[in-house]
């Protein structure tokens, strides 16, 4: 009842944004100014749920992430205190600004090796099914994709009990007689596990210098822990098949007869697909690379179901801590402030990255329209997944 | 001798692609067959796809014992509200943008799209700060209004309406329809395949939603089933207790989104590629 009430209310507003004079009984003309009173009444509810709950919440936050908002009352009542969160956060000196870093480090690592990995591993599917001749590619798609559409927390639990100290994948691993970690209790990092296989155990005295966010350089170089793996894993999991579609739609836009010409020329298998195929879905690669960039971010569903930043802090990320810090120890300022570092940082680097994977030969202009219809999409899935 | 060797390759791409497939489907065969065994069970044979001894325990603690029923009605409500809500207004919406002619028409395309750009996760601490002021914490409202409108959505509907012969309008404009009737009962009826595919990206992003339901509501009569089932996990580190239960779970709540991804399998797949096509 209520839901009906207050959507009821929302297109009861509509009329009223703009000429409230008769709007509806212009719309029978169908004259050049019936229809921009349609036009605006038919996305009156859009524009106004876009406003409340989008524009609004950004401009509250910028105050928010400037003041010392405590979770009580209104935060606009709040007094303003510069931007003292952001240095706070920011100085290197304290828990905060401790916490910062390694979520950052920790969500770092899992950009960099999620990122290639799940594109390299959608391309690679998306080729294995593509091929014409091919018996049953339905099914091998479906079973890839259907990852995809669960939901995260649904796959968490399963990875939980996967990676458990008696789970599926232990066992596998005991009955090929292989001691595995118990993964995600495990705060060790690979970077500090494979420095430990050169003999070097603690941090060298030059190491031992804090000079960003409060991390010491062999904790930067920790790499990401045992358990981070497992979310990272997952990340590839879930998401390569959505990647895939992607891949398969562009690989189907290839002419048959280039790769004809390809192998009319002798090239083998491998060749066509190193010189003709990758080259042709560099457009391709670019998006879903700044797709997984913009998702790996924000790991969140993962972190709040399954780890809440332990073993060791070592799977905390900037999402996750930006929630907590607000939510759990009541400090609004900083949680939004990180909000904005972690914004930032998206943005920032998904610059980087275009500059980097700059292509010449699609016009920047129609690349950016069609990145951003695949933007939605992959929009959506991210908030699925 | 070169059909031979086109017949090895062949082999070899398929014998990769059921191992791969058996890394893909076996998690989830595993899910369901750990959520019918007693705990020690499935702590002694997590891998093994039968059960010793068959038990539905676990699903009857989770609908006897626990919120669970709840959960999923409340998951139900809100999914199938805010599937029929954009339905709806994305419709309106991208038929406005284009179709109507009217000034101002392009910024606020821009502006859709620029808003599409923030990423979610700077949003969650400001929703329910806005939320909250608007005095809809913690009531359906809260839970649905905000998801009900997504630019994705608005995008998708846009670009169908533009593919539509517009001689279709034309001729129920001179028949003296109104902008309204001409969009409900002559445009919309054929955007169908859009709309079904609005449908189901909406179902299933609310259906799977977390954060937003976080952040929104907090009494226990409104938790919904991601929140429910990460409640029942949570901070359990690893630790092989009550595996089957939180198994069960995961099962029950994925079983709506995979039954709409098996009857609609072909046209969300194609919707992904179709999406992407230039």
């Amino acid at each position: 009842m209520t839901v009906q009430a207050s959507v009821g209310t929302t297109a009861a507003q509509a009329p009223r944004r703009r000429r409230p004079d008769g709007g509806r009984r212009r719309l029978f003309s169908g004259r050049k100014g019936g229809q921009a009173a349609a036009g605006w009444l038919f996305l009156s509810p859009t524009l106004i749920v876009l406003t409340v709950f989008m524009v609004v919440p950004i401009a509250m936050a910028v105050w928010v992430s400037v003041s010392d908002f405590s979770g009580r009352g209104s935060p606009w009542d709040a007094n303003f205190v510069g931007f003292d969160n952001y240095a706070q956060l920011l100085s290197g000196e304290g828990l905060p600004s401790r916490q910062l870093g390694q979520a950052l480090r920790n969500n770092l690592y899992y950009v960099l090796l999620v990122v290639p990995i799940q594109t390299a591993v959608s391309l690679g599917l998306a080729v294995l099914v593509n091929r014409r001749i091919m018996r049953g590619r339905g099914f091998f798609r479906t079973a890839f994709y259907f990852p995809s559409v669960t939901s995260s927390v649904a796959i968490t639990v399963v990875f939980l009990f996967l990676f458990s100290a008696t789970g599926a994948v232990n066992r596998a691993f005991s009955m090929i007689g292989v001691n595995a970690p118990n993964w995600l209790a495990d705060p060790r990092g690979l970077g500090h596990i494979m420095l430990g296989w050169f003999g070097v155990d603690q941090a060298p005295e030059a190491l031992r210098a804090s000079p960003l966010l409060g991390v010491s350089w062999w904790d930067w170089l920790a790499g990401p822990s045992v358990a981070m793996t497992v979310l990272m894993m997952m990340a590839i999991f879930t998401t390569s098949g959505t990647f895939m579609l992607l891949f398969i739609a562009a690989l189907q836009g290839i002419s048959g007869e280039v790769s004809e010409a390809a192998l009319v020329d002798g090239c083998t298998g491998w060749q066509r697909l190193r010189h003709v195929t990758i080259p042709m879905l560099r457009p391709t690669i670019f998006t879903v690379m700044t797709l997984g960039l913009i998702g790996t971010w924000q790991v969140f569903d993962q972190i709040y179901t399954g780890t809440q930043g332990a073993p060791g802090n070592t799977t905390m990320t900037p999402a996750f801590l930006s929630y907590q810090t607000s939510f759990v120890d009541s400090r609004w300022g900083n949680g939004a402030a990180i909000a904005f570092i972690l914004f930032v940082i998206i943005v920032t680097m998904t610059i980087i990255q275009r500059n980097v994977l700059k292509e010449r030969e699609v016009s920047k202009r129609k690349r950016f329209a069609v990145l951003r219809a695949k933007d939605a999409r992959a929009a959506a899935k991210e908030v699925a997944s | 001798m070169k059909i031979g060797r086109i017949k090895v390759s062949t082999l070899l791409v398929y014998l990769a692609l059921l191992i791969i497939t058996f890394i893909y489907v076996y998690p989830f065969l595993l899910s369901i067959a750990n959520a019918f065994k007693y705990d020690y069970d499935a702590a002694q044979n997590p891998l093994s796809l039968i059960p010793n001894t068959w038990t539905t325990s676990a699903f009857q603690r989770l609908f006897y014992h626990s919120d669970f029923p709840i959960w999923f009605r409340n998951s139900t409500i809100v999914a199938l509200a805010v599937t029929l809500g954009r339905v709806f207004f994305n419709s309106l919406a991208g038929y406005a943008l284009a179709r109507l002619e009217f000034k101002g028409r392009g910024v606020v395309f821009s502006c859709i799209v620029a808003i599409m750009a923030v990423p979610g996760v700077v949003l969650l601490i400001p929703r329910f700060l806005v939320i909250n002021q608007v005095g809809i914490y913690d009531t359906f409202a809260g839970l649905i209004v905000p998801l009900l409108v997504d630019a994705t959505g608005v995008f998708i509907m846009k670009n169908f309406f533009e593919s539509v012969p517009r001689a279709v309008e034309e001729a129920a404009r001179i028949d003296g329809a109104s902008t309204f009737r001409t969009f409900w009962s002559v445009v919309l009826p054929m955007a169908r395949p859009a709309v079904i595919t609005i449908a189901i990206l909406s179902f299933q992003g609310s259906w799977n939603e977390l954060s937003h339901f976080i952040v929104a509501a907090r009494s226990a009569e409104l938790v919904n089933l991601t929140r429910g089932v990460a409640g029942l996990v949570g901070g359990g580190l690893g630790q092989g207790t009550q595996f089957p239960l939180r198994l069960g779970a995961a099962v029950l709540m994925t079983i709506p989104v995979a039954i709409l991804f098996f009857i609609f399998q072909r046209r969300i797949m194609n919707q992904s590629t179709g999406a992407v096509k230039e």
